[in-house]
């Protein structure tokens, strides 16, 4: 906190205002995460934690850096763009990882899409190569 | 233009990344941009299907319709934690076809489906086109059908196709 | 006055974050299915990036910027890998 005694009343004001409403969210995403009953509902509760609860953060440090340094300093963005980025590309990922799993048990409530002449293997492996594309186009933008 | 350049918006956004992380000078946007043109020769090398933006204007219409979405569900599923789970509808799978087709618009569809917290993307089908939602608070399902197709997915129809 | 209120605000959020992180690795621990501990490790690797943000504005230091950024770039490797690994590694082929 060195130079935290010559920030500006307004600026203590919003970093604190972004901070909580950060981890705030953050720990209520947590607490969902631990708190649900079945997996498909806790796949939910982490993205709160990642859209807003990082926003926050990342905003209370482009204030906090940007006033004591007294020039714009943007170099936090690229921690939302990059969470942006990546928590779908994990959250399909396992949440399609749990489908597989469940439907290979049969477990209940398991939508099936494919009928039983379309192998699931083949429209699998064709999903993925897709979704390798996807990926590569999210990052390009 | 089109071999030696292959991959414009990549190159612009790694020298982006790459002057916010090292700072704004010649020497370093020098650097970057060697650096983004190699990278956008390997990309090319593994030739994806390249991204075409029809409407660029209607991008910042979509941003601030994800944004407000993005902060009231935000509070929507907070609420329903910080309740114990309680909550009006029950959380259930749903099955929505899709008219879009754009790999690019699909994948920004999956980014916003995924980090609006309430929504979840569990699976999608390219050959039948059908996309697996999990809903956190499922009450009425034609409503959440609308607002998929209307309110996101016609909008990407129009930046896109 | 904006030094305290930047302390205890500082103070407030690491204490929060720090809470996060014990419930992600309840759920990693307790499970009770792989996806499930693959899921609680995914929130713990961002409530640490996000602690360690925080962590740089209580200290004043940018240098923690460029640590939370690595760990937000293993965390997203690692759950890839582990999703990866438990749709393919157990299922019969």
């Amino acid at each position: 906190m060195n130079q935290a005694s010559d920030l500006p009343l307004w600026a203590a004001l919003l970093i604190a205002i972004f901070l909580l409403i950060g981890a705030g969210l953050t720990l209520i995403g947590s607490f969902g995460l631990y708190r649900l009953r079945s997996f498909y509902d806790r796949i939910h509760a982490p993205t709160l934690g990642t859209s807003w609860g990082t926003a926050g953060i990342v905003i209370a440090s482009i204030v906090y850096f940007s006033v004591v340094e007294s020039r714009l300093i943007l170099h936090h963005l690229l921690i939302g763009a990059f969470v942006t980025v990546t928590t779908p590309v994990t959250l399909i990922l396992l949440s399609r990882a749990a489908l597989y799993r469940d439907r290979a048990e049969n477990g209940p409530d398991i939508p099936l899409l494919e009928p039983p002449n379309n192998p699931s293997e083949v429209s699998s492996t064709e999903k993925e190569s897709a979704d390798s594309h996807n990926n590569t186009h999210t990052i390009e933008k | 233009m089109s071999r030696l350049f292959p991959y414009p918006l990549l190159v612009v956004s790694l020298v982006i990344t790459w002057l916010m992380l090292a700072g704004f000078s010649l020497n370093q946007f020098l650097l970057g941009l060697i650096t983004a043109l190699i990278a956008a020769l390997g990309l090319a090398a593994l030739s994806p299907v390249k991204p075409r933006f029809r409407r660029w204007d209607l991008l910042p219409k979509l941003f601030a319709i994800v944004f407000y979405d993005i902060v009231r569900s935000n509070i929507a599923v907070a609420g329903i934690i910080l309740h114990g789970g309680k909550r009006i509808g029950k959380s259930s799978f749903m099955a929505i076809p899709l008219d879009l087709r754009d790999p690019t618009g699909l994948a920004i569809l999956a980014v916003i489906i995924t980090s609006t917290p309430g929504t979840a993307w569990i699976d999608y089908n390219s050959t039948r086109s059908i996309l697996i939602l999990h809903i956190f608070d499922l009450v009425d399902k034609t409503a959440w059908l609308n607002l998929i197709k209307n309110r996101y997915e016609y909008l990407l129809r129009e930046i896109f196709e | 006055m904006s030094a305290t209120i930047l302390f205890w605000a500082a103070t407030i959020a690491q204490i929060a974050l720090a809470i996060a992180m014990v419930l992600a690795s309840v759920r990693m621990i307790r499970g009770p299915r792989a996806q499930d501990r693959v899921l609680g490790l995914d929130a713990l690797y961002s409530n640490s990036m996000l602690l360690l943000l925080v962590f740089s504005i209580r200290t004043g230091n940018p240098l923690y910027f460029e640590i939370s950024l690595i760990i937000g770039t293993l965390g997203f490797v690692a759950t890839v890998a582990l999703a990866k690994f438990i749709m393919r590694g157990e299922v019969i082929e």
